[in-house]
């Protein structure tokens, strides 16, 4: 498997999205322009200007023509996939984390840092489908975490949002009411920080990666724990193959806390892990630095990783990928 | 923490701690709820000592009773005698005068300012020889009060009815003959079984804050030392460790065991309340089984630097070695020229008077016999050389000696059957720029003991390790200058057995820093750690074959078990990352690993001898393959119900995650309407699964006109 390097970025890579049909790569990183490549061959298509700070994140609407990004200049803007322009631009008064697309694409919920006295909080925005009607009100704002806020997704038929953040806890809201439905407990739980959250392709579980050096899948409905990953190191990253029983978590050692000489001490391999065994598969090796972003095509035969050393790393699957046995 | 374990013990029995109305549970009366604490000896002992307050104080007696006119000049020279120990307190110094006949009562009273003063003061000048007929007799305070309350009529102690303790080997005789190891991560201390064929541990005991400091097994395995701050204590049992005994000794830093655990030596350094004052040294000597103090010394911190000349190196951990063999008959420690001797008997120096060695620098016992080999620098710029001494105890009769010329450092290394000596000799060049190694080979065993040198083909190469093979007569060298260093193996016996040391091999360019032998002999491992990060050669010296190499990476610590089958390679804390242990089979494979993180210690418990006899031994070893055949057949079966294990486990694994997705699928399609209807009904699930289609598209790509004249009237 040799992988495609796709130097774009200057700084650290912080998301990576693939459009539906998986021929469109959308990365996110803290240099402010978001880049969108061709996901079969690592072709540069376009950049996105106009944001003022880190991007942290973004979204591709389904049918491909909207693209939603959350950046450290307190704003989310929505773009034109097409061209490249800006449709609008929400303000916030603290850096915008994350940002998720509802189904339907009506909806969008972002989530904002905790700021000065400002606490973080989760925004649901509606998406109005011309960009000339939209409005920039909340629909709905939901406070209540402690500390940053890593992600926030919707849950089935909108009905919920999940979020999770540096207090290591997953809530389930009610995305109506704004009730907090849910939340993970103590024991079970994450012990440290949750720095990503992702959902399977059908929407029924989640993947969520943390600080505690492993990643959980739960029930997207009920919050029950089904399985944990351990690793040994921060996991920064996660995603779930969409063809096979597969997990990948990223991470590594903390950049700040990366003096050994030895890349080999910093372990910056993205791990597959068996889904449902729970068990390391294998690993692969490439980023000089910890994996800060990782998305699976959703073909299920390539995917991509980013990491703090401002590359992204595409891989095609060979042939024997598709036969391990365990 | 209380929470904690709480709700530890209430996940254990099976309580919802969230069910329970805490103020509905009744306590039984009393401030202890009638359950005896284990503590409470301690607290009693805390108490004793505190009780008073008045450990500051001591009592001079056996003064002489001297009248009005002689008083003052008394005074002077008692406060003379004792302010030269401390500081005595303002008004600190009380002779009583009897109001009759206006003399001394032969008695006086000292406060110093502090308990550790009064202490030393007591210590120093009890037995002090003022004059032929006063000989002072020095007393605590606290200790007079005690004295007084001796009931006069002597009671018989109460005879205890005997009952039978806990069989301490219990380990020894596991079924599977597994061996144990104590680990220390984070507050916890666990002591687990190596079970080797199930490729994972499996846990006999865990504490959280079993020990304030470390732990340490003793040498024949029949304890777990703990270190606490008020002292130590042996942990051990049948069937899970009890606390066997308790070793008072408050801010204990160091203890080590004699080599056959009789007894427990124990240290602890005291800040001076004069800051420039040495520090303070105490170690007792315990008996194990008792508990009883068998000898305390306490001094300055200079008292029991290592020797030699001028520079204090300070305190060198065990500050006494033992010596005698599995007697625990002698121990020693080394002070400014001279070594002094114990015998365990009496406590006491042999012959009551330390042996003399000008300028002695370091000694060492033979593991098996009382032989010492003492080591004596240069001295007078060269005039008087270096010297290497083996003597005999209790005779105290030297057995042999070496001058050495041009020396600047000596090492000594005792075989472990105490055959061999080797002596690790650094000698200046004749420039005195650099210095050179060679080896002085003793064979202890042997009539005159013959010395033999041995220099390395490559003079200047450093050495960077040296280890005997254990009970062996093989050893290895890590020799070198470069950052790969060559390795050489050399035996004591040559092919016909003539008594000259014989190269076997070297081996060139090894990433090796360190050198660990079996306990059984004849494999190595050859390890790079540190700088090497922990790269790892597993060598058989009867083949001279690698049979594996390995990295186990950033490791820093190799131990091998008791019984020389398994290896133990951990990451301790010294690193962030990483932390754990690794367990390896003899030849390198790697069995099982754990990750921990805050990892100390990891110590597997040292066995006792073998009971064989050396012929018995070789007899078994003769036919290996009848006795192995049980134990095959028994790994055989382990194996199938471990692969077995591990199906049915899959296969439960999937069963259940089958069951989730079936579940997932059928809510699914529940909210397929629904979800429908949130896309505007665009799009129906089934478009959502990723399908290629092929699809034959024609493109026009262009279009030309060309004229082609015809001809019509043909």
């Amino acid at each position: 498997m040799r992988p495609i390097l796709m130097k774009g970025h200057e700084r650290p890579l912080t998301f990576l999205k693939y459009n539906r049909e998986g021929d469109l790569l959308f990365s996110c990183a803290k240099d402010h322009t978001p880049t969108v490549w061709f996901a079969d061959n690592g072709e540069r298509l376009g950049t996105y200007r106009g944001h003022n700070g880190a991007v942290w994140c973004c979204d591709v609407s389904r049918d491909s023509m909207r693209l939603i990004t959350g950046s450290a200049d307190t704003t989310a803007k929505l773009w034109s996939v097409q061209n490249g322009t800006q449709l609008f631009t929400f303000n916030f008064d603290s850096p915008a984390r994350s940002v998720d697309f509802s189904i339907g694409d009506k909806l969008a919920v972002i989530t904002t840092d905790p700021f000065m006295e400002l606490p973080s909080a989760i925004h649901v925005k509606r998406i109005a489908r011309d960009p000339a009607d939209q409005a920039s009100e909340s629909v709905l704002v939901l406070r209540g975490h402690q500390g940053r806020i890593a992600r926030a997704v919707w849950g089935p038929l909108n009905k919920t949002i999940i979020s999770a953040g540096e207090d290591a806890v997953i809530r389930i809201w009610d995305s109506e009411t704004g009730k907090l439905l849910r939340e993970s407990d103590k024991e079970t739980g994450h012990k440290k920080a949750v720095t990503s959250l992702m959902k399977s392709v059908d929407g029924s579980h989640f993947v969520t990666g943390s600080q505690d050096k492993s990643a959980k899948l739960w029930d997207i409905r009920t919050l029950t724990l089904i399985k944990t990953y351990v690793t040994e190191r921060p996991v920064n990253a996660v995603t779930m193959s969409p063809l096979l029983d597969h997990v990948v978590l990223g991470g590594g050692q903390d950049a700040s806390a990366v003096t050994m000489t030895d890349h080999r001490a910093g372990k910056f391999e993205a791990k597959f892990f068996d889904k449902i065994l729970q068990e390391e598969i294998g690993g692969v090796k490439g980023h000089f630095g910890p994996i800060n972003a990782l998305a699976f095509n959703p073909d299920g035969k390539s995917f991509s990783s980013g990491g703090e050393d401002g590359y992204v790393r595409l891989h095609h699957f060979d042939p024997d990928y598709f036969n391990i046995k365990i | 923490m209380a929470d904690a374990l709480i709700e530890e013990r209430a996940a254990l029995m099976g309580i919802d701690m969230s069910q329970i109305d805490l103020d509905s549970v009744q306590l039984p009366p009393g401030e202890d709820f009638g359950i005896i604490s284990d503590d409470d000896d301690l607290y009693q002992e805390d108490t004793l000592e505190l009780d008073t307050g008045l450990g500051n104080i001591i009592i001079v007696d056996n003064l002489p009773v001297v009248p009005r006119e002689k008083f003052d000049k008394l005074e002077g020279v008692v406060r003379k005698i004792y302010s030269q120990i401390g500081v005595i307190k303002d008004d600190g110094l009380w002779m009583p005068v009897d109001p009759d006949t206006q003399k001394t009562l032969g008695y006086c009273f000292i406060e110093y300012n502090t308990a550790q003063e009064a202490e030393l003061a007591k210590e120093k000048t009890n037995g002090y020889k003022l004059d032929r007929s006063h000989i002072f007799a020095v007393s605590m305070f606290e200790d007079f009060d005690r004295f007084m309350r001796v009931p006069d009529e002597w009671a018989p102690p109460e005879t205890k009815p005997y009952t039978p303790g806990e069989n301490l080997q219990q380990w020894l005789t596991d079924e599977k003959a597994r061996d144990q190891f104590v680990i220390r991560a984070g507050s916890d201390t666990e002591v687990l079984w190596n079970d080797a064929r199930q490729l994972k541990p499996e846990p006999v005991h865990r504490r959280a804050f079993w020990t304030e400091s470390f732990v340490q097994w003793s040498p024949l395995g029949t304890y777990l030392a703990t270190v606490h701050r008020q002292g130590s204590a042996v942990w051990g049992g049948a069937s899970t460790f009890n606390r066997l005994m308790r070793y008072a000794h408050p801010q204990v830093k160091l203890i080590d065991f004699s080599p056959s655990e009789k007894y427990l030596v124990t240290y602890s350094s005291h800040e001076p309340s004069n800051p420039r004052d040495p520090q303070r040294v105490v170690i007792n000597i315990f008996d194990v089984r008792t508990g009883k103090i068998m000898r305390d010394f306490k001094g300055s911190a200079d008292d029991f630097a290592v020797g030699g000349t001028g520079a204090v190196t300070g305190v060198s951990w065990p500050v006494f070695r033992w010596g005698g063999g599995r007697d625990d008959k002698y121990f020693a420690r080394i002070g400014k020229s001279v070594v002094s001797v114990y015998e365990t008997e009496t406590f006491s120096l042999i012959d009551k008077k330390s042996l003399k060695v000008e300028n002695v620098m370091d000694f060492n016992w033979s593991p098996t016999d009382p032989i010492l080999a003492l080591y004596v620098p240069e001295l007078g710029g060269g005039n008087q050389p270096a010297r290497v001494s083996l003597v005999q105890i209790p005779s105290k009769e030297e057995l042999r000696q070496k001058n050495l010329f041009s020396v600047s450092d000596c090492k000594m290394y005792w075989q472990s059957n105490g055959d061999y000596l080797a002596v690790k000799v650094d000698r200046y060049t004749k420039t005195k720029k650099s210095t050179y190694t060679g080896f002085e080979l003793f064979r202890i065993k042997e009539r005159d003991i013959p010395i033999e040198v041995l220099e390395l083909e490559n003079k200047n190469d450093k050495i960077i390790a040296f280890a005997w093979e254990p009970k062996g007569h093989r050893f290895a060298v890590i020799h070198g200058d470069g950052p790969r260093p060559d390795v050489s193996f050399y035996s004591m016996r040559s092919g016909n057995n003539t008594g000259r040391v014989s190269k076997l091999t070297t081996l060139k360019g090894k990433q090796a820093n360190f050198l660990f032998w079996s306990p059984a002999g004849r494999y190595i491992i050859l390890a790079g750690l540190k700088n090497f990060n922990g790269q790892l050669e597993f060598y058989n010296v009867d083949e001279l074959e690698t049979m594996a190499t390995a990295e186990h990476f950033m490791a820093t610590d190799i131990e091998w078990d008791p019984t020389g089958r398994y290896v133990a390679t951990a990451v301790t804390s010294v690193h962030e990352m990483e932390n754990g242990f690794n367990i390896w089979s003899f030849n390198g494979k790697l069995l099982y690993r754990i990750l921990k993180d805050h990892f100390f210690q990891f110590l597997w418990r040292p066995r006792p001898p073998s009971l064989l006899s050396p012929e018995k031994e070789e007899e078994i070893a003769k036919n290996l393959k009848k006795y192995s055949k049980k134990y095959e057949a028994e790994d055989q079966d382990v194996s199938m119900l471990l692969s077995e294990q591990d199906r049915e486990k899959r296969k439960m694994l999937k069963d259940e995650w089958e069951k989730w997705v079936s579940r997932w699928k059928q809510m699914q399609e529940e909210e397929k309407l629904e979800r429908q209807n949130l896309r505007d009904g665009e799009a129906s699930d089934e478009e959502e699964e990723y399908e290629a289609k092929e699809v034959e598209v024609e493109e026009l790509l262009d279009v030309s006109e060309e004229v082609l004249s015809f001809d019509y009237e043909e």
